[in-house]
């Protein structure tokens, strides 16, 4: 394992009673990738997400991010470790306007933890990073307006930069396009590319025109087992990918 | 127009300016209330009354920092406040047994280290968790304290509990504290400024992530925050100011017992602050006044004060969940919107079948107290402006005839008229 490797998984399991759901997954994701994994449903996909964000605790194996264990680590201290995520179904603060979502989003990472002796509006920093990002997102108009009030394209948009405030280097983006029309997963797809250009990705999606699009390397998993990982020519040719999932599940 | 006024008036119109006035003009209001009202209620029994409003207003201030601010929900959280107050009354007892020097007016603040000691000790165990297991250990806690209450009679005095002399101590001011006056504006000193520290609480990172862990834990830990640690400081906070709170309350009465530490004050608490509203910061406010002064007077007038506090309760909690600050702002925001137009007499004939309604029920209950609770029950009494005996039928039938006149009245005939003159104005409120 180099420096350059961002995300290293090593002969992870994790069974539910006596269901093996993943069954010894090997990755090397480098810095600056943008790694898609893919798979039939019940593959594992949001299982192994959910092991790496430290939502669920891993049966054995290991998790490095940056050459540093992170297997069995409560979500808050991945996160403060650099690697945040996006969930399938949208995840945010419902009660609160996307400019406060924004502002929560980049406490921590501002360095502002627990603080009860500083208001968060008088801190010029982060006021400044949640404007840019709002703009970055196409949100500046919607500023105030409550988080549940948005429409879902903009609710996804506006979890992915909440995903991104939160400082992380490494993301984890959980189908990001699921239930988009092609012109809001175009541009959707846009956006990731545009404001994820410093950060290692780590992509679970469906939709195999988003996929050979944005991803720089691809990773088949199959019944909680890698069975490719390389470049996405290379995956579309390979004949055991075209039997366990292109063949069957083209859409 | 004079130039003074010319001055106000460009004044107003900066922006700045105007932000600042919106902000600190509901302040300024209060402090002006809080300083004006003992001159026009200047018994004593009226300053302790407001003095125990003060107190109150802290003490269901913090609570909300637990429940509406927090999501967490207490059935002990008078264990600070009570302790808090023992802890200020053991200061009070040792500065007059000592002479020890430490100024009247800094004595809550004993009571609010003591608050803050404890909930950092049942905070730590208690913050684990949200929803019901934290009720439930915060049932547990309150019941464990309650219950040593009569095993170390030392600190907490036994069943007569604790005695203590507010004359004693010296004051940074110069005032003296025999007087029900002064003790009042030592406790609105005290409210104004715990009340404005908890509001700025809101506002600050923890006050923020507060909310969001509240509303959604788990993105809370996604962006780097330990739900346990925004809870367990919001704890301690609460803590803090319930045991103020109670280091006032043993300044006002010189005495406390092992009641103050009791489910009873747990449950008062949460009354308050649920009746006010837990949603938006006055609420707590408005419920603790209220609830205080519903203790005071309305326990004066009749018997079945408890009963009547009970029904507005459950009223609150079935038809305004938001709490009676929440709907009163709720409805001067319609009214200010238009929401209101061309439906404001039927909405006034609703509310006074309602009241009509509610005047046969006070009759049917206060008979009803008489009549069993009364040693001779054939004594006539007195209800309203006139005197019956509830022996007879008379007063029943009558009665029952006003509740259910009032009922029917609203929802056959002026509920209906009230929706169609909403709907006729286009408001959908």
């Amino acid at each position: 394992m180099s420096d350059h490797t961002a995300l290293a998984l090593h002969g992870l399991t994790k069974d539910f009673g006596r269901a093996k759901i993943i069954r010894g997954v090997d990755l090397d994701v480098p810095r600056g990738e943008r790694h898609v994994i893919i798979g039939p449903n019940g593959a594992g996909k949001s299982t192994l997400f959910n092991l790496i964000s430290g939502r669920m605790e891993p049966t054995s194996g290991a998790i490095e991010l940056f050459g540093r264990g992170i297997g069995g680590l409560p979500p808050h201290r991945i996160n403060r470790m650099g690697l945040s995520r996006s969930f399938q179904v949208t995840n945010l603060f419902q009660n609160m306007t996307v400019m406060q979502n924004l502002r929560c989003a980049l406490l921590w990472s501002r360095g502002h933890g627990y603080a009860f002796w500083k208001l968060v509006n008088a801190q010029p920093d982060v006021t400044a990073r949640a404007e840019e990002l709002m703009e970055r997102l196409n949100l500046t108009a919607k500023r105030d307006v409550q988080a549940s009030l948005l429409t879902y394209a903009e609710q996804r948009a506006l979890e992915i930069g909440a995903t991104i405030a939160s400082g992380a280097e490494v993301l984890l983006l959980d189908e990001p396009t699921a239930g988009m029309s092609r012109s809001e997963a175009d541009a959707m797809v846009e956006l990731i590319r545009e404001i994820t250009q410093d950060c290692t990705l780590v992509l679970v999606e469906h939709d195999l025109g988003v996929v050979f699009n944005l991803a720089d390397r691809i990773t088949v998993l199959v019944y909680g087992e890698v069975i490719a990982s390389d470049v996405p020519e290379a995956v579309r040719a390979n004949a055991a990918v075209q039997e366990a999932y292109l063949g069957t599940e083209v859409h | 127009m004079s130039a003074s006024q010319t001055n106000a008036r460009a004044l107003a119109d900066t922006p700045v300016a105007r932000v600042w006035l919106q902000r600190a003009g509901p302040w300024l209001v209060a402090a002006v209330i809080a300083l004006a009202v003992p001159l026009f209620m200047h018994s004593s029994h009226a300053l302790t009354m407001l003095s125990h409003m003060g107190v109150m207003v802290i003490f269901a201030l913090s609570y909300n920092m637990l429940l509406g601010n927090t999501g967490l929900l207490s059935f002990g959280h008078a264990v600070y406040f009570g302790l808090g107050g023992y802890m200020a009354m053991h200061m009070l007892r040792y500065i007059e047994a000592t002479g020890f020097g430490l100024p009247l007016e800094l004595v809550p603040l004993v009571g609010a280290a003591g608050g803050l000691l404890f909930g950092l000790i049942f905070g730590a165990v208690s913050t684990r968790r949200a929803g019901v297991v934290f009720a439930m250990i915060s049932l547990g806690i309150g019941e464990l304290v309650s219950s040593s209450s009569l095993m170390f009679t030392g600190f907490f005095g036994g069943e007569s509990g604790l005695y203590g002399n507010r004359t004693v101590p010296a004051s940074l001011v110069g005032a003296e504290y025999s007087s029900g006056l002064s003790t009042y504006y030592l406790v609105a000193v005290w409210a104004f400024i715990a009340a404005l520290a908890m509001y700025l609480l809101r506002k600050t990172p923890l006050g923020w992530m507060a909310n969001a862990v509240r509303d959604n834990p788990e993105r809370a830990q996604f962006v780097g925050y330990s739900p346990q640690m925004v809870r367990f400081f919001q704890f301690v906070l609460a803590s803090f100011f319930a045991g103020l709170a109670g280091g006032l309350f043993i300044i006002v009465d010189e005495i406390i017992t092992a009641e103050t530490v009791g489910m009873v004050q747990s449950g008062v608490v949460l009354l308050s602050a649920y009746i006010g509203g837990i949603l938006v910061f006055i609420g707590p406010v408005v419920g603790a006044i209220l609830v205080v002064f519903l203790e005071s007077e309305l326990s004066a007038i009749t018997n079945a004060w408890l009963l009547y506090f009970g029904l507005l309760f459950v009223a609150v909690v079935m038809f305004a969940p938001q709490g009676l600050a929440g709907l009163a702002l709720q409805w001067y925001g319609a009214w200010r919107a238009g929401d209101w137009r061309g439906s404001v007499a039927a909405r006034l004939y609703a509310a006074g079948s309602m009241l009509v309604a509610f005047l046969g029920l006070v009759a049917v209950i206060e008979m009803a107290y008489h009549l069993f609770q009364h040693w001779n029950p054939e004594q006539p009494m007195g209800l309203f402006m006139f005197t019956v005996n509830v022996t007879n039928a008379l007063p029943w039938l009558l009665a029952f005839a006003v509740l259910a006149a009032g009922i029917a009245v609203f929802i056959f005939h002026a509920r209906p008229v009230m929706q169609r003159a909403i709907h006729a104005s286009g408001g959908d409120r």
